[in-house]
C-alpha cells in the first residue's frame, strides 16, 4: 500500500545489552490507514517505544523497511521529520525555558515563519489552555500541563502523522480527558495519530488497536473486533456474606475462570467459555466485555501463568486483624514557606485496610504521604502512626513502616540479592534471621531467577516486585506505596494488586496513592484530595454515589473523580 | 544549514546558560576563582624563608655576613645559641635550614684560607630545598664580592658569573602561571561544560525531541559549538584582562596572535567535549571523562606548572596527545617572550591538526539516530 502514513515491512530490531542481545522487534509488518487514531498496547518491554522511535526515523531497522508516507527512514534527508510530530515519553521539553520559549524554539526548528508561528502558537495555546502560563518555566508546570505543552510543541507544523509515546503516564484523569479532547480535534483535521498507552479505557477510544507482545504483533483490529469473541464470557459476581477481596481470591482459583478482579460493587469474572460456574449464594450478572478482558485473555495465559505458576496465597507478614485505628490524622497541615500545601486534612485508617489517597497532580497527596512516613515535618495538627506521635518520635514509628517510593529507590547497579541484603541490613536484620528473610522474599516474590541480575536490567514489573520485597523485609505493620504502578504494564499491575490484597488479608495496613481509577476500586477507603483539601472520603461506593446525577446515573470512579474535582476547582481554575 | 533553525538553537542555548547556575559557575565563577587562587595563593618562589643562624664565635665578619642575609628578601634569619637547639628548630619545622658559622670562620677568612659556611637544609620538599641552597650560595657570593670590593683586594674566585634573567627578569611565578591558566579555563568551558550540556540533553530526553524535528545533526552540532565558542572566548578575554591588569603580567607578543591561538585551542577543546558527550550520554560519566582526559592533563601534563622536559620519556611522549600542551607552550611564549614564530608555528600546526581531528571525528560519529 503506497502512501500509507506509516508502514512496517518485516521489521526486526536488536539492541546490544551488557549481557547479550535483546530482540526488541521481530518480523513486524503492519500499516496504518489515513485519519485514524491507532492505539498501541502491550506490556513493558513489548517494543512499543522502539516502534515509535523507528516510526520517527530515530532508530533504523536491522532488517526490513519502515516507510513514512512512502519514504524509507533510511533516506538521509529530513522530509520525514517535517511531516511528523513526535512526543517522546518525557515530553522533550526544556525545563529551564518558559512555555513561550519552548514553543518559539520548536517553531524555529520546524521552520515556521513569524506570522505562521504566531498564529499557530495562539491556536495551540488556546487549544491546550496554556495561555495564562506562557511565561512560566516548563519545570514549574504540573505533569498534565507539561504533557499538553509537549503535545503543542509536536503540533506546531500541523503534522500529518502524530506519534505519542505513552503521553498519559503519571498524568491525572482530568489532564488525560483534556488530552483526549485535543486528540479527537486533531483527528477531525485529518491527522493520523499513533498513541501508545497503558490505559485500557484509552484503547477503547481508538479506531484501531495494535497489540504488541515481545516484539511481535498479536493483532491489529478495531476494539470491537477484539471484544466480540468475549461476549457472554464476562460477569459481575456478588455475594452477600463476604468481602469483595475474599470473593475475588476464591473466584480466581475456580475452574473455568481466567480472571477475577474487583470492580465497583462486586468482582468481575472472565470465563474460559460460555459456561458459568456459580457457587451457592453468589449472584452472577452478565456484563459487556472491556478491553482489559481482551488483553488478559490474549496475554494472560502467556504471561502471568508462565511467569508465576502459582501466586502465593501466603505473603510474608501475618498480623492479627482487629479494628484498631493504626493511623490517625487530624487537621494536618504543611507549609512550604508561605505556601500551604496541605490545608487541614483529617482521616483515620484501621488495621488491615487498604487506604487510597487520590488527587490530581499537585493536590498535596505526596506531601501528606511524606508526612505520614515521617519524611516531612508536620507543620500543624495531630498525626499518630501506630500510636506514636510523629511530631515527637518519628524514628521509632519508622521501624514499623515499609515504604515503596514512586521510582522504587533501588540501587540500579546492584543485583536483586544485593539490594535485598542491603535493605535488610539497613533495617537492622542480622545473622540467621536476615538470611531467612531474604530467602523467603526471593521465594515469595519469585525473584530467584533474577537474583544475580542488576536491577537496571530488570523489566519495570520485576523491579516493582523487588521494591515491594525490600519494603517488607522487616515485617512492617504499615506499608506506604507511592504511585507504585505508574508506568507498569497492566499484567504486572494486576499481579501487584493480588499481592497487596494478600498483604491486607494478612493484617498489614496499606496506604497507597495512584492515578489509575480502576485501582481505586481495590481500596477499602479513599480520600480524594484537591489543592491541599479533602474533597470526599469514604468507600469507593460512597464516593461514586456522590457523583450520581441526572447526566450520569452509574458514574465510574473516574467520572466521580473528575466531577468532584472540577466542581471544586471550577472557580479557582478559571482565575489561576 | 538552515539559518532559522540554527538561530533558534543558539538562542535556546544562551537562555539555558543564563538560567543554569552550574553553567555560570563553570564559565565565570571557576575561572575567577582559579585566577585568584593561582595569582595570589600559589607561588613557586621561596621568599621570607625562616632560617636558623648559629654563630659559634661572633666577630665583625660574622655580623657582616648576617647583615647581608638580613637584607636578602628570601630569608628571615633567626639566631640560635647552639647548633643543638637549631637542629631542634628544624625538627619542629620552625626553620627550613641552618647556617652554621663555626668558631674558626673569621680566623680562616682573615688568613685567606678556606672558610666553610655550614649549611643544613630540610630536604623534605626537594624543590624548595634546592632553591634555598641556591639562594644561600647567591648571598654568600654577593657578600664575598662586596668584601673584595671594599678591601680593594682581588677576588678569591677565579670565575665570576654575570647572570641575566631573560623573559621574566623579576622571576615572578605569577607571570609564568597566569598565562598557562588560560588554557585550563578554556578547557573547563570548551570540554567540560560542553560535554555536560550535551549529556544533559540526552538525560532529559530533549535530544530525542530535537532529533524528531527536521533539524539536521550538523545544525545541532553547530548550535552547540557557537554558544560555547563565544563563552570560551569570553573566559579567555576575562583571564587575559585579569592577567594584564590585576596581576600585571606583561604581554610581550601580539594580542591578535594570542586570539588566533586561543581560537585554535578552543576549537580542539570543543571537539573533545562534543566527542565525549557522543560517547557518554549521562552527565556523571561525561563529567568524569572530561575531567580525566582534558582537565587533569591540562593541569599536569601541559607544562603549565611542571616542566615537561623533566618528566620521564614515556610521559613526555604522552603529553603530545593533549592539545593543552601546545597551547600552554604558545601562551608562555606569547606572554613572556613575544611572537617567536619558530616555536609558535609548530605549536599552531599541532593545534590545527588536533582541532580538525576532534571536530572531524565528532562530525563523522554524530548521526541523527538514538542508537
Amino acid at each position: 500500500m503506497v502512501g500509507s502514513p506509516l508502514q512496517f515491512l518485516d521489521v526486526a530490531k536488536k539492541f546490544k545489552r551488557s549481557k547479550g542481545e535483546v530482540q526488541a522487534l521481530q518480523r513486524l509488518s503492519f500499516h496504518l490507514a489515513y485519519g485514524q487514531i491507532i492505539g498501541l498496547l502491550g506490556p513493558d518491554g513489548a517494543g512499543k517505544s522502539t516502534l515509535m522511535r523507528m516510526a520517527a526515523g530515530l532508530l533504523l531497522p536491522d532488517s526490513g523497511q519502515v516507510l513514512v508516507f512512502g519514504i524509507d527512514t533510511f533516506s538521509p534527508d529530513n522530509r520525514i521529520q517535517s511531516q511528523i510530530g513526535f512526543m517522546p515519553q518525557r515530553f522533550g521539553l526544556y525545563e529551564d525555558l518558559t512555555v513561550q520559549e519552548n514553543l518559539d524554539l520548536y517553531s524555529d526548528l520546524q521552520g515556521l515563519n513569524k506570522e505562521e508561528s504566531q498564529k499557530r502558537q495562539q491556536e495551540l495555546l488556546a487549544l491546550t489552555a496554556l495561555d495564562p502560563f506562557s511565561k512560566r518555566y516548563a519545570r514549574a508546570l504540573s505533569g498534565g500541563m507539561k504533557q499538553k505543552l509537549g503535545l503543542a510543541c509536536a503540533l506546531l507544523r500541523s503534522p500529518r502523522l502524530l506519534l505519542l509515546d505513552e503521553p498519559t503516564v503519571g498524568v491525572d484523569p482530568i489532564a488525560r480527558r483534556e488530552l483526549w479532547e485535543i486528540i479527537k480535534a486533531l483527528k477531525e483535521e485529518g491527522t493520523t495519530i499513533l498513541i501508545s498507552t497503558a490505559y485500557f479505557d484509552e484503547v477503547e477510544r481508538c479506531d484501531e488497536v495494535i497489540l504488541l507482545h515481545e516484539g511481535q504483533l498479536l493483532g491489529q483490529k478495531t476494539p470491537g473486533e477484539f471484544l466480540s469473541p468475549l461476549s457472554n464470557h464476562t460477569y459481575l459476581v456478588n455475594r452477600k456474606d463476604s468481602s469483595r477481596r475474599q470473593l475475588q481470591e476464591e473466584l480466581r482459583f475456580r475452574q473455568g475462570v481466567i480472571d477475577a478482579r474487583i470492580f465497583t460493587e462486586g468482582v468481575r469474572v472472565l470465563c474460559m467459555d460460555l459456561q458459568i460456574h456459580p457457587a451457592s449464594g453468589e449472584n452472577w450478572v452478565p456484563v459487556p466485555p472491556t478491553f482489559e478482558d481482551a488483553f488478559v485473555s490474549l496475554l494472560g495465559q502467556k504471561n502471568v501463568l508462565a511467569d508465576s505458576p502459582e501466586l502465593p496465597t501466603r505473603i510474608l507478614p501475618r498480623h492479627e486483624i482487629n479494628p484498631e485505628v493504626v493511623i490517625e490524622v487530624n487537621e494536618l497541615k504543611h507549609f512550604f514557606g508561605t505556601f500551604e500545601a496541605v490545608k487541614g486534612v483529617s482521616f483515620q485508617v484501621r488495621k488491615g485496610q487498604i487506604f487510597g489517597l487520590l488527587g490530581a497532580n499537585g493536590a498535596g497527596k505526596t506531601t501528606t504521604f511524606r508526612m505520614l512516613c515521617g519524611l516531612l515535618p508536620v507543620s500543624a495538627g495531630i498525626l499518630r502512626v501506630a500510636g506514636v506521635d510523629m511530631r515527637r518520635a518519628s524514628t521509632s514509628a519508622r521501624a514499623l513502616m515499609g515504604y515503596v517510593s514512586q521510582k522504587f529507590s533501588l540501587y540500579g547497579n546492584l543485583s536483586c540479592n544485593q539490594n535485598l541484603s542491603f535493605f535488610s541490613a539497613a533495617y537492622g536484620l542480622k545473622g540467621k534471621e536476615r538470611r531467612q528473610r531474604i530467602d523467603c522474599a526471593l521465594q515469595e516474590f519469585q525473584l530467584s531467577d533474577y537474583r544475580d541480575v542488576n536491577t537496571d536490567d530488570l523489566p519495570l514489573g520485576i523491579k516493582q516486585r523487588l521494591a515491594l520485597a525490600c519494603a517488607l523485609l522487616h515485617d512492617p505493620l504499615i506499608l506506604f506505596l507511592d504511585e507504585p504502578t505508574s508506568g507498569v504494564d497492566p499484567l504486572a499491575r494486576r499481579e501487584f494488586w493480588q499481592r497487596v490484597n494478600g498483604l491486607a488479608e494478612g493484617g498489614v495496613t496499606i496506604l497507597i496513592t495512584t492515578h489509575f481509577m480502576d485501582e481505586a476500586e481495590y481500596c477499602d477507603n479513599l480520600v480524594l484530595m484537591s489543592r491541599g483539601e479533602v474533597l470526599a472520603q469514604g468507600s469507593p461506593v460512597e464516593i461514586r454515589s456522590k457523583a450520581r446525577n441526572d447526566v450520569c446515573s452509574q458514574p465510574s470512579m473516574e467520572d466521580a473523580f473528575i466531577y468532584l474535582i472540577q466542581e471544586h476547582e471550577a472557580v479557582i481554575r478559571r482565575f489561576s | 544549514m538552515n539559518s532559522q533553525r540554527l538561530r533558534g538553537l543558539i538562542r535556546k542555548e544562551f537562555l539555558q546558560i543564563l538560567r543554569d547556575p552550574s553553567a555560570i559557575a563553570i564559565a565565570f565563577v571557576m575561572p575567577v576563582f582559579l585566577l585568584l587562587l593561582f595569582g595570589y595563593g600559589v607561588s613557586l618562589d621561596s621568599k621570607h624563608v625562616n632560617i636558623a643562624v648559629v654563630v659559634d664565635h661572633p666577630t665583625p665578619e660574622t655580623s657582616s655576613f648576617l647583615g647581608s642575609l638580613q637584607q636578602s628578601p628570601y630569608f628571615n634569619p633567626i639566631q640560635y645559641p647552639s647548633i643543638r637547639i637549631a637542629r631542634q628548630a628544624v625538627m619542629s619545622h620552625h626553620v627550613d635550614g641552618i647556617i652554621w658559622l663555626r668558631s674558626d670562620f673569621s680566623r680562616n677568612l682573615l688568613q685567606k684560607k678556606l672558610a666553610p659556611v655550614g649549611l643544613i637544609v630540610n630536604g623534605v620538599d626537594a624543590n624548595n630545598a634546592r632553591i634555598l641552597e641556591g639562594y644561600i650560595q647567591g648571598v654568600w657570593q654577593n657578600w664575598m664580592n662586596q668584601r673584595a670590593l671594599d678591601s680593594k683586594s682581588p677576588l678569591l674566585a677565579p670565575l665570576q658569573g654575570q647572570i641575566r634573567i631573560w623573559f621574566n627578569p623579576a622571576l615572578r611565578s605569577q607571570d609564568y602561571l597566569v598565562p598557562g591558566l588560560i588554557a585550563i579555563i578554556m578547557t573547563l568551558i570548551g570540554a567540560l561544560l560542553t560535554a555536560l550540556v550535551v549529556a544533559r540533553e540526552w538525560e532529559r530526553g530533549t535530544m530525542e525531541a530535537l532529533m524528531a524535528s527536521p533539524v539536521t545533526m550538523g545544525e545541532i552540532l553547530v548550535g552547540k559549538l557557537v554558544p560555547y565558542f563565544i563563552m570560551g572566548m569570553g573566559g579567555m578575554l576575562l583571564s587575559v584582562a585579569m592577567a594584564l591588569f590585576l596581576f600585571k603580567v606583561p604581554l610581550v607578543g601580539s594580542f591578535w596572535v594570542l586570539l588566533l591561538f586561543s581560537t585554535l585551542f578552543l576549537l580542539a577543546a570543543l571537539g573533545m567535549g562534543l566527542l565525549i558527550s557522543s560517547v557518554a550520554r549521562n552527565q556523571f560519566v561525561a563529567g568524569q571523562i572530561a575531567i580525566i582526559v582534558t582537565f587533569l592533563p591540562a593541569f599536569i601534563l601541559s607544562g603549565f606548572i611542571f616542566d615537561i622536559r623533566s618528566t620521564p620519556l614515556p610521559i613526555q611522549v604522552i603529553t603530545h596527545l593533549f592539545a593543552a600542551r601546545y597551547f600552554v607552550a604558545s601562551l608562555q611564549t606569547l606572554f613572556l617572550a613575544g611572537d617567536i614564530w619558530p616555536i609558535l608555528l609548530w605549536n599552531g600546526l599541532a593545534l590545527i591538526i588536533m582541532a580538525l581531528f576532534f571536530l572531524g571525528v565528532t562530525w563523522r560519529r554524530s548521526h541523527k539516530r538514538l542508537d
